[in-house]
């Protein structure tokens, strides 16, 4: 096969995960909560208990006018929804689905670049917010980068952690390298990043820059349209990739409690982030939004602190062994 | 803090998990009909014969939503020494977009003219057409179910009662 064959068949691949994967993950986010909630949620989109809703709520958006607000930053508001987008569809190129390469580019620096990627949400987040010209958009900016900046921290400690169990950047290199004792001693790490991750990517309860029962949409709230279903669709995507980064990192991506790895690897791997959606799902429907001194609390007080210790707990054991 | 941390958060994760596993309570509406208590309102049907037009309905009525109107008519009854006279029903409208549903008419109604029926299903696109004339109102008449039957262990009805009475002295 020439090189550009295989260049453009991994590329169609990750452009078809990334299309399908996030709207899987949006209908099972309507289904689980509507029957969390004693609901049946959508029923009637493609006949068949509303499986065709979210492609009826993408011909919705494309139909509605696409309004930018008459003082607003034309260029940087009009930017920011695939700004918001684009980071996660990157992510998605070097997140392994399943051994010997199946991987649509290894990366020597795997983590090292998922985590800079990631850490361009808030730049979206934050051009969105300013380029409204809407005090709503403003505050739920200025909240978002204070959530996203302080996050930030513990996300990359227990990264680091893992890596340095590892010892390697890669993410291949890294499940290669995972054994299921790490469930133990990776265990606060686990927590640690997955609380990151949610609020990284703003789900509840960690949605305060959004906060719809005070801030309107937050940065969102000028947006309408396709734009606005960029943002919502980076927010499924968001799930996705965490949901990806925490089965890669701590939960020995392609890695199953029975041999086949080989053939079942992506299976394994895939059961495993819909598991860690799932959970994401459920988290939104159990708990209520934190408060911002809350929120920060959390992070400054319980997280980094754990992170922290975690690191050093890596460091002894990787010194003993 | 004095409970342990993540308390709150174990339990509603529990009380989700739990709901989600459960049949959801939703029914849906346009494909199933909805279980409908007992004496349940839902529009006012008409006997047009049993009405005297007594007007007591409408007096009673508080936001004034019942029209009628009537003129006598003569009957000659044989062996009568004299023709009798007879209220005979013209109009006989409820507004539906004025009744506030309190059955007052129904309760006051001595001939039994006036029931609930529990069709729900006359929404309109023109508020004008909320007004029932007769032939509607009759219409709704076979849609009223049944009286519910008496309770065992109640006290019997005065009817039944006072005609135990009557038949005991004769």
């Amino acid at each position: 096969m020439p090189v550009w064959v295989e260049l453009v068949l991994r590329v169609l691949a990750v452009v078809a995960a990334f299309l399908t994967l996030p709207l899987l993950i949006g209908q099972t986010e309507h289904k689980v909560m509507a029957h969390m909630q004693g609901r049946l949620g959508p029923m009637y989109a493609g006949a068949f208990h509303g499986w065709a809703q979210l492609i009826a709520d993408g011909v919705k958006f494309v139909q509605k006018e696409d309004v930018t607000p008459r003082e607003a930053d034309r260029p940087v508001f009009r930017l920011a929804p695939v700004v918001a987008l684009l980071p996660y569809l990157v992510v998605l190129l070097v997140i392994p689905l399943g051994p010997s390469g199946l991987v649509a580019q290894p990366l020597d620096i795997g983590l090292f670049f998922v985590l800079s990627v990631v850490g361009v949400g808030v730049v979206s987040v934050l051009m969105a917010a300013w380029a409204s010209a809407n005090k709503y958009a403003l505050l739920g900016g200025l909240r978002a980068a204070a959530q996203l900046l302080g996050y930030e921290l513990p996300f990359v400690l227990a990264a680091a952690s893992v890596a340095m169990a590892a010892g390697t950047l890669s993410l291949p290199g890294i499940v290669e390298a995972w054994r299921p004792w790490w469930l133990l001693w990776q265990f606060p790490a686990m927590v640690i990043f997955f609380v990151a991750g949610l609020a990284e990517i703003r789900r509840p309860p960690f949605d305060m820059p959004i906060a719809d029962s005070e801030l309107v949409f937050g940065y969102m709230t000028e947006y309408t349209g396709l734009r606005f279903a960029f943002f919502v669709l980076a927010e499924y995507v968001g799930i996705l990739v965490i949901g990806a980064l925490t089965t890669v990192l701590f939960l020995g991506g392609w890695k199953g409690p029975f041999g086949l790895d080989a053939e079942l690897g992506w299976l394994w791997t895939l059961i495993k982030v819909a598991a860690v959606s799932f959970v994401i799902i459920w988290f939104r429907v159990a708990y209520p939004r934190l408060r911002e001194d809350q929120l920060q609390r959390l992070c400054w007080l319980v997280l980094v602190p754990l992170a922290l210790a975690q690191l050093v707990l890596t460091v002894a054991v990787k010194v003993a062994l | 803090m004095s409970e342990f941390p993540g308390k709150g958060l174990a339990k509603g994760l529990a009380v989700t998990l739990k709901t989600m596993t459960k049949r959801s309570t939703t029914r849906q509406y346009p494909d199933t009909p909805p279980d409908l208590p007992p004496r349940s309102r839902g529009v006012i049907a008409l006997v047009e014969e049993n009405c005297t037009v007594c007007m007591l309905c409408a007096r009673e009525c508080p936001d004034w939503c019942i029209y009628i109107d009537s003129h006598k008519e003569e009957v000659q009854v044989p062996g009568a020494a004299r023709a009798r006279q007879r209220n005979v029903l013209d109009q006989f409208d409820i507004d539906f977009s004025l009744c506030m549903y309190c059955g007052i008419c129904i309760e006051v109604c001595p001939f039994d003219a006036l029931y609930w029926s529990p069709e729900f299903e006359y929404a309109e696109y023109d508020i004008r057409d909320l007004l029932h004339d007769k032939e509607r109102l009759g219409d709704w008449v076979e849609t009223v179910p049944p009286p519910p039957a008496h309770d065992t262990n109640g006290e019997p009805a005065k009817e039944e009662t006072a005609a135990r009475k009557t038949q005991l002295a004769g």
